[in-house]
């Protein structure tokens, strides 16, 4: 038998129902996996070892009584923006690196409820700003697959720590393209859902209108059973849809024949590089191969999705990070001579430079004299943005292109140049800007690196997204590469 | 249109984000580059298009006028840097 923690997290489930092992077995086979690797890739900000283990012989219990679910006993880690009743959560950031928040965001309680065990909380660029996760109060993830480059961001950890085989899947959030981008760099499955399909009750907020939970895992059949557990209804966050929950792990199976896949020319261009481009042609030959036909489609504002984003996501992220004022919760300047020096400074020592950066370009965006050349004019031109897409996908069912422009760079590389940061959520931003759901999975190596394919889709056809990319993975080994360095020898 | 020192101490002011002369000066360059990118907007033709808020423009849904919560201010209080008698404590504001 494999080693657990080279399991799927459909084969963990086989496994538990078997009886092969308990959870307190796999539990117990992932933290020392965590404890072996994580010194190396700083993926987990916190490990929740006994919580856990607390947690894997409730699981055992419940399997015994026969009341378990069908996920109860296996492992998951949340990204450290999920609040977490009891265990602190610090989103990456200094004015939270004591928080411990009074109660569980919607999502960890859904996987608590279903008798998931919790290993620990994932590392993160700062409030989930950045591309590379070197943004982090508490140290840069290093990609398993180089040490000395990104797994990408914001949710770095989770991909690097699902990459690696410290967790079988994890959850993550995708405001630009935060799920998408690093697991397209470390060479796994991640899905960002259509905006409102998982709840953000309990997610420490960034731009609200964009933020979205998801997830990080193996295999696309993995985010299907992941998905069914996080999405549905939720009174507590009032843009939640109050849409059905589809079947999603029913509907993998269906053949891809009669499926239109749409390619926009704009993201087939000659500023995609040959070797990239190679890469998605081989994916497209696949899905032909299945049944798939292609299309070009345009998506002529997309280009504009870039400069838009970047300014109603700062623009959103400074009135929502103005809670963080010393008062009610978080970092506290130390000896205030009055409460203006209060705000100012606890807000200079808790943020980190990307944070400041974005709270002054939305500042200035909504400052007076400005909000009709920058804020309005962004959300018109993301109405566009969606137009767009609406009427591409009047002639096709799903749209491919690649999840980035290169494989994953240099730590470091980028770090000083913010614009060149930004340029590296090109081919994600416009999705989370339309509110839509995307995928992005393994399209195999390029000199040793993984690259990553997305597929975005109508609002509400996770299930159509994942079937997709799962009889892709049926035909392809691409989602088995693993990095050497951590080969579970 | 580009920034200068005395936008990003106004901004910062507005914000209530303390920064040093040397951040200031180090801020504007990034900034600058920043608003020269999201400048690119400008070349596109929105006139008569309606502003997009939000990706589901779904209207509110309502709920029964019941009470759901329950008054948990001690709780919530707890993580405050400094609370007393269900107050939170910040310097002096009226002499």
């Amino acid at each position: 038998m494999s080693h657990l923690t080279e399991l799927t997290l459909a084969q963990l489930q086989d496994t538990i129902q078997a009886k092969r092992a308990s959870s307190v077995e796999i539990t117990e086979a992932f933290l020392q996996r965590i404890e072996s690797q994580n010194p190396t890739l700083n993926a987990f900000i916190t490990v929740t070892a006994e919580q856990a283990l607390a947690q894997a012989q409730a699981a055992d219990a419940r399997r015994a009584e026969g009341t378990a679910s069908p996920v109860t006993g296996l492992p998951i880690a949340h990204k450290d923006l999920f609040c977490t009743a009891g265990v602190r959560t610090t989103c990456g950031s200094q004015m939270l690196a004591d928080f411990v928040a009074p109660y569980d965001a919607h999502v960890v309680d859904q996987c608590n409820q279903a008798g998931m065990v919790m290993l620990g909380k994932l590392n993160m660029d700062e409030f989930a700003m950045g591309s590379s996760n070197e943004n982090s109060f508490f140290g840069p993830v290093r990609n398993p697959w180089d040490l000395d480059r990104v797994p990408g961001g914001s949710s770095g950890g989770s991909a690097a720590a699902v990459c690696a085989g410290l967790t079988p899947i994890a959850t993550g959030t995708d405001t630009g393209g935060s799920i998408r981008q690093p697991a397209a760099l470390t060479g796994t499955s991640g899905l960002k859902p259509t905006y409102g399909r998982v709840s953000r009750f309990g997610m420490v907020a960034y731009a609200s209108s964009l933020d979205q939970g998801g997830l990080i895992g193996h295999t696309a059949e993995d985010l299907a059973i992941g998905l069914q557990i996080i999405s549905g209804h939720d009174t507590r966050d009032a843009t939640c849809a109050a849409q059905a929950v589809p079947d999603y792990r029913a509907e993998l199976g269906a053949p891809l024949t009669g499926l239109t896949i749409g390619l926009p020319r704009e993201f087939f261009d000659a500023r995609l590089a040959a070797a990239m481009q190679d890469k998605i042609q081989a994916v497209i030959q696949v899905f032909e191969s299945l049944g798939a036909s292609t299309r070009t489609v345009d998506l002529p504002h997309v280009a504009e999705a870039i400069p838009a984003y970047y300014v109603i996501a700062p623009a959103e992220a400074s009135s929502n990070l103005s809670r963080f004022d010393g008062v009610r919760y978080g970092h506290r300047a130390a000896d205030p001579v009055d409460l203006t020096d209060l705000y100012e400074r606890s807000r200079a020592e808790g943020f980190g430079f990307e944070v400041k950066r974005r709270i002054l370009i939305g500042t200035y965006a909504l400052s007076e004299g400005y909000f009709d050349a920058y804020y309005k004019k962004a959300q018109q031109i993301r109405r566009l943005i969606q137009n767009d897409f609406q009427h591409a996908f009047a002639s096709c069912d799903l749209i491919l292109s690649p999840t980035t422009p290169s494989t994953a760079f240099a730590i470091g590389a980028k770090s000083e140049d913010p614009v060149a940061m930004y340029l590296e959520d090109i081919y994600t931003v416009a999705t989370n800007l339309a509110g839509l759901p995307g995928g992005s999975f393994q399209a195999g190596l390029l000199d040793g690196l993984p690259v990553g394919y997305q597929l975005t889709g109508p609002a509400f056809s996770e299930a159509r997204i994942l079937n997709a990319a799962h009889q892709l993975q049926l035909a392809t080994d691409w989602h088995q590469q693993h990095p050497e360095g951590f080969s579970h020898v | 249109m580009s920034l200068v020192a005395e936008d990003i101490r106004r901004v910062a002011k507005l914000a209530r984000l303390g920064l040093t002369e040397a951040e200031t000066t180090q801020t504007l360059e990034k900034l600058n580059a920043i608003l020269a990118l999201i400048d690119q907007m400008q070349s596109v033709d929105t006139d008569g298009v309606e502003p997009m808020a939000h990706p589901l423009e779904l209207t509110q849904t309502l709920r029964p006028d019941a009470v759901t919560e329950t008054n948990q201010r001690d709780l919530y209080q707890s993580v405050a840097p400094a609370a007393a008698e269900g107050l939170y404590l910040v310097p002096r504001v009226v002499e």
